[in-house]
């Protein structure tokens, strides 16, 4: 009998922390910006070695955090690489943020945050898109997770995303005007009703 | 079966679209759901979401960093605290700023009292959605519990503005270790009566056993965090994997299920509670005095740069992105909402079950539309 199985105890599964999950850091308090710990250099260390050879792409760090930065035009063979490959195995995208920096420069900063589940370290990967015409190819195909993250991105700050054309609005309603995202949307001006 | 199946291959043989909410009493907020059923079958669900859109992330540039943290609250509703603490972790990492030891455990202990009150309210309206009254009033009896300790602590039931840059608002009152020591053992007795109440009933087990199954990589694909990833078997807690905050001084275990049907995801929560109590525990046995909240300056200017955050909401997990120009207000906040990425694998979840189905599926990822939406 099907329900039976289910009574019994033991079905579930409690897994305790180990060493392996987490190391007991011997610092005081944890918010304070910490240098990077092991797993994030070795990663800095291996993105280093596997995308030398591409003059486009630029590793550095900040705070705590690894950043890649990408063209546009690499943007899609390096995300595929960096699920893929076993040393990174990034197989959950945390977030896509949009930065509107159009004022001083012009351009959009696309940020996007990876998080590896097997290894527990994280990326953020920047990509600056020229704010007259933001188009950057669609991630969509490698993580599902950015189904609704870049229809939001597009919804409030008019990113078009190449092979994804018609996005329907998902926050804001159809017939909606203007992107309230970007700086220059009147935000506090802006009246509805 | 053969040929079933086929149908619903053939967008002609749909015969009928059934709608859902905005508003409905089982969709947790102004959600709406197009369902397109073969027979009783679901062929394609199509997500609206959108209607509690307030514009949040923007407003936050328009203030102070200080005053960003009461429109956490308003983010998910039912767990302001564990909101405000991934604010205010991301701007003390910004402003590289030590939390003293006492508001570190007064948070912990807290937030975890939150999580517990917000995994009582999922089993009451889990309860609910399955056709069962009774559990809510166990579910709400315990959550009014957290909440009247909440209200002693910090002035108001929800929305509490407590937790602050560098600490919190002030110190908890006298009798609050006694307080907290009664209320874990109401809690105890409350979760344990809870768990013989619907757990194992067999009814429940008929409705949610095997429904809306989805596997630990696809949740994992669609960005699914918190109870609804580890129902699926992957280990993944963001306070063990990536902690913050003091949580790796404690000792405590991450519940994991099997399936990943809609039962694990209930019962995850559940073995959760548990040992959020374990924690809160520990935490109160070394709670020591001292100042609560570091020196912060009126009004916080941080460096220019930026700081992702991740934490764990009772949802899942909830990342917060600030960018700094170094002025009193921030240039970009950026809130990675759990329920918004579960929310996405509802279609996954819910493709091949039948309608009757829809509501316990949709009650299992238990969504806020406060943060779905911002």
């Amino acid at each position: 009998m099907m329900l039976n199985d289910h009574l019994m105890k033991g079905h579930y599964t409690i897994t305790t922390r180990n060493n392996n999950i987490s190391s007991k850091s011997e610092t005081q308090s944890s918010s304070v910006a910490k240098p990077l710990d092991q797993k994030e250099s070795e990663l800095l260390k291996n993105l280093k070695l596997a995308f030398a050879e591409f003059s486009e792409t630029e590793v550095s760090v900040s705070l705590d955090m690894v950043v890649l930065r990408v063209e546009p035009g690499r943007l899609l063979d390096i995300c595929e690489s960096l699920k893929s490959n076993p040393k990174f195995s990034f197989n959950y995208l945390s977030c896509i943020t949009v930065v509107d920096y159009e004022e001083q420069e012009e351009i959009f900063e696309m940020v996007y945050h990876l998080v590896s589940i097997d290894y527990h370290h994280k990326l953020a990967m920047k990509v600056s898109l020229p704010s007259n015409s933001p188009v950057v190819p669609s991630i969509f195909k490698i993580w599902k997770s950015a189904d609704w993250f870049e229809r939001e991105a597009h919804d409030l700050f008019g990113i078009q995303f190449e092979g994804r054309e018609n996005l329907p609005p998902l926050l804001l309603y159809e017939g909606f005007e203007g992107y309230p995202g970007r700086k220059s949307f009147p935000f506090h001006e802006y009246e509805e009703w | 079966m053969q040929v079933h199946q086929q149908a619903s291959e053939h967008s002609d043989a749909i015969d009928l679209m059934i709608n859902m909410g905005p508003q409905h009493p089982s969709t947790h907020g102004v959600f709406r759901l197009v369902i397109w059923v073969d027979g009783e079958r679901i062929v394609k669900v199509e997500p609206h979401i959108g209607y509690l859109h307030r514009g949040s992330e923007k407003i936050c540039e328009s203030e102070q960093y200080n005053q960003i943290v009461t429109l956490f609250d308003r983010l998910d509703y039912v767990g302001n605290l564990n909101n405000e603490l991934a604010f205010c972790l991301a701007v003390e990492k910004l402003t590289e700023t030590v939390v003293p030891e006492r508001a570190e455990y007064i948070r912990v202990i807290l937030c975890e009292l939150n999580r517990i009150a917000s995994h009582m309210l999922f089993y009451g309206v889990y309860g609910l959605d399955a056709g069962a009254t009774t559990p809510m009033l166990y579910g709400f009896r315990e959550r009014e519990r957290v909440q009247e300790l909440f209200e002693s602590v910090t002035g108001a039931r929800m929305m509490h503005n407590y937790i602050r840059i560098g600490g919190v608002k002030e110190d908890v009152p006298a009798d609050f270790e006694k307080n907290v020591r009664k209320l874990l053992g109401d809690l105890k007795k409350g979760v344990e009566e809870c768990d013989s109440l619907l757990s194992q009933n067999e009814m429940f087990l008929a409705r949610t056993k095997g429904v809306g199954i989805i596997s630990g990589d696809d949740a994992l694909d669609y960005g699914v965090t918190g109870p609804a990833l580890r129902a699926s078997g992957v280990v993944e807690d963001v306070r063990v994997t990536d902690p913050y905050s003091i949580y790796e001084r404690f000792d405590f275990g991450i519940p994991v299920g099997s399936m990943g049907d809609c039962w694990d995801r209930y019962f995850v929560r559940v073995e959760e509670m548990r040992e959020s109590i374990k924690i809160i525990e520990q935490a109160l046995a070394e709670l020591p005095k001292g100042e609560i909240s570091a020196k912060v300056r009126r009004i916080v200017r941080p460096p220019a740069g930026d700081v992702f955050i991740r934490t764990e909401s009772p949802r899942g997990d909830l990342g917060v992105y600030i960018v700094s120009d170094g002025s009193d207000k921030p240039y970009r906040v950026k809130v990675r909402p759990p329920s918004f990425a579960n929310l996405q694998a509802l279609e996954s979840m819910l493709k091949d079950t039948y309608i009757a189905d829809a509501v316990l599926v949709l009650g299992s990822i238990d969504i806020i539309m406060g943060e779905v939406d911002r």
